[in-house]
């Protein structure tokens, strides 16, 4: 059974791939509205385990509930009732901005009514009027990653799952995109986000840090810190990363 | 000098990806142009590394000019480009001893010079490239990069994507190939690489910002900045928003960074403000601009 509070809830999740461990047995729970940061080096495991969460993936063993639904038996359940973007793919770039949000919109099942409210208020939230018909593939990157969370928001999902949203973006942006995030997550859609910013990682309420497919550290950064003797985030994580 | 740009400008269609810039590295220097994606890094590449010609303006490279001496130029620098470009099908040894042979070398010639980094590799060298991991990727590119000995060596976001530990890893490698006499410009949109450059160029929309040492750019900063810290980070943000005497607030790990419009600013007032308004946990105290804050100071 799955505790009210938690959104997420994991147990002994393993992946493998023929002799190779993937992710190696992972337990952790996500609270309702929690800001949650998944770290680890390259090739630690933690996109194989984000696979799993969001339902595309097939775990070898253990179990994993997310929004309600278990992972393995109600993949679909799962996709519906969250969101996800990642750096590499978030919107389509042959559409316009407007053609995205009511593709995206479409796909999750929003009637044309509230497909069009919501545009017209993401449009004029994220002050798009005059771009609204423009390719999303002539925009910055940060615009793009800006759109593409709203729209990931769109369906009013109870997690989104943030898969590297701001490499490459720029200061300012970055900023004003994690904004959002403690604004969506004030509202209390739980994040669950990766990066490689460890500036970023302190903006986190908690923390987990991914090491050879095993989670080695979950805690609040300012626990993390005190427990690694550390002065910032990417001292833990240098004191981590390489097992 | 070892590169030499005056006066470069390049547009695609209405794009204006390069305006007028111009800048000098010097020979055996590591020098950084840090801005985010976008900001016309990738394009300056190109017009350096011959693949590309400008608009208006000249460059030299290694003194030679990258329009009528591009061959030379082609001989004499390496060039890692920000998206993998090597033989996906070729095993890392396979691709490695292609570039030597392309270059009239061999990969026993130079191979003082990769050593280090090949070694970390060298256990796949019957893999292909294609199935290597991200950091083992990046390592074999640079090792094609280096296998001619070049003078000057390109990098264009050789960390974009990577982790924390590895990009460390990748610094120390670049200040032991600078101290081997080799010339070094990379891009990053990583601000925290930009101090461990000899000099650096704030880019942004095709536009240069600043050109200095680290520890210059950091002096320039114009204003006072306070970390504040507080229990609620979103609610400290909602409510410095809301503060008249605000400049900036930039959430910054843990803290936001703060400057006030006034030159008179007393914490104090600030903190009952905070306080008035319902903030737990508050902490006001002065700190040190990084090159972040100048970035975004000047690309305001």
């Amino acid at each position: 059974m799955m505790q009210e509070n938690n959104v997420i809830q994991v147990k002994e999740l393993t992946k493998k791939f023929g002799d190779f461990t993937a992710v190696d047995a992972i337990t952790f729970d996500v609270k309702k509205g929690e800001i949650f940061g998944f770290l680890g080096a390259n090739g630690a495991g933690k996109t194989t385990a984000m696979k799993m969460l969001i339902g595309i993936s097939n775990p070898t063993s253990g179990e994993a509930n997310v929004a309600g639904f278990n992972v393995f038996t109600n993949a679909e359940d799962v996709k519906k009732n969250i969101g996800y973007m990642s750096q590499k793919f978030a919107l389509y770039d042959d559409l316009s901005v407007k053609e995205n949000i009511t593709f995206f919109g479409g796909i999750y099942g929003l009637s044309r009514k509230k497909i069009k409210e919501k545009s017209n208020a993401l449009i004029k939230e994220l002050g798009l009027e005059k771009i609204a018909n423009h390719l999303v593939g002539s925009l910055p990157l940060g615009w793009k990653q800006k759109i593409a969370f709203s729209v990931a928001l769109l369906h009013e999902p109870k997690i989104v799952f943030l898969d590297e949203p701001t490499g490459g973006v720029d200061p300012i942006t970055r900023r004003q995109f994690w904004e959002m995030i403690y604004k969506a997550s004030h509202e209390g859609t739980t994040i669950f986000v990766t990066t490689h910013y460890m500036d970023e990682a302190e903006y986190c309420d908690r923390v987990s840090i991914m090491v050879n497919g095993k989670i080695e550290a979950l805690d609040t950064p300012k626990k993390l810190k005190e427990q690694f003797n550390a002065k910032s985030m990417n001292d833990v994580f240098l004191k981590l990363a390489r097992g | 000098m070892s590169i030499n740009l005056e006066h470069i400008s390049k547009s695609y269609g209405k794009i204006e990806a390069l305006k007028d810039i111009s800048f000098k590295v010097h020979p055996g220097e590591l020098f950084g142009l840090i801005g985010p994606d976008g900001a016309g890094k990738t394009t300056l590449f190109r017009i350096l590394t011959t693949l590309l010609i400008a608009d208006e303006g000249k460059a030299n490279v290694t003194g030679f000019d990258v329009v009528k001496d591009y061959k030379n130029i082609r001989k004499s620098v390496g060039y890692m480009p920000g998206k993998f470009s090597l033989y996906q099908d070729l095993t890392v040894e396979e691709n490695l001893t292609f570039f030597a042979t392309i270059f009239g070398t061999t990969i026993e010639e130079n191979y003082e010079l990769i050593k280090e980094i090949y070694v970390q590799i060298e256990p796949f060298k019957k893999r292909r490239a294609g199935k290597l991991s991200g950091g083992m990727k990046q390592k074999l590119a640079l090792c094609c990069a280096l296998i001619h000995k070049p003078k000057v060596l390109f990098l264009d976001e050789p960390t974009t994507g990577v982790d924390p530990v590895s990009r460390k890893e990748f610094w120390e490698m670049l200040k032991r190939l600078q101290q081997k006499g080799i010339t070094i410009l990379v891009s990053t949109p990583y601000m925290d690489e930009a101090a461990l450059c000899d000099r650096i160029a704030l880019i942004q929309g095709g536009e240069i910002l600043e050109i200095d040492t680290p520890i210059n750019i950091v002096k320039h900063y114009p204003k006072a900045i306070y970390n504040i810290g507080s229990k609620d980070m979103y609610e400290l943000l909602q409510k410095l928003k809301g503060f008249e005497n605000t400049y900036t607030m930039y959430p910054f790990g843990e803290f936001v960074h703060y400057t006030d419009k006034r030159d008179d600013f007393n914490p104090n007032e600030l903190q009952q403000y905070l306080e008035e308004n319902g903030l737990k946990e508050i902490t006001i105290e002065k700190t040190k601009a990084t090159i972040e804050d100048t970035f975004m100071e000047l690309a305001k």
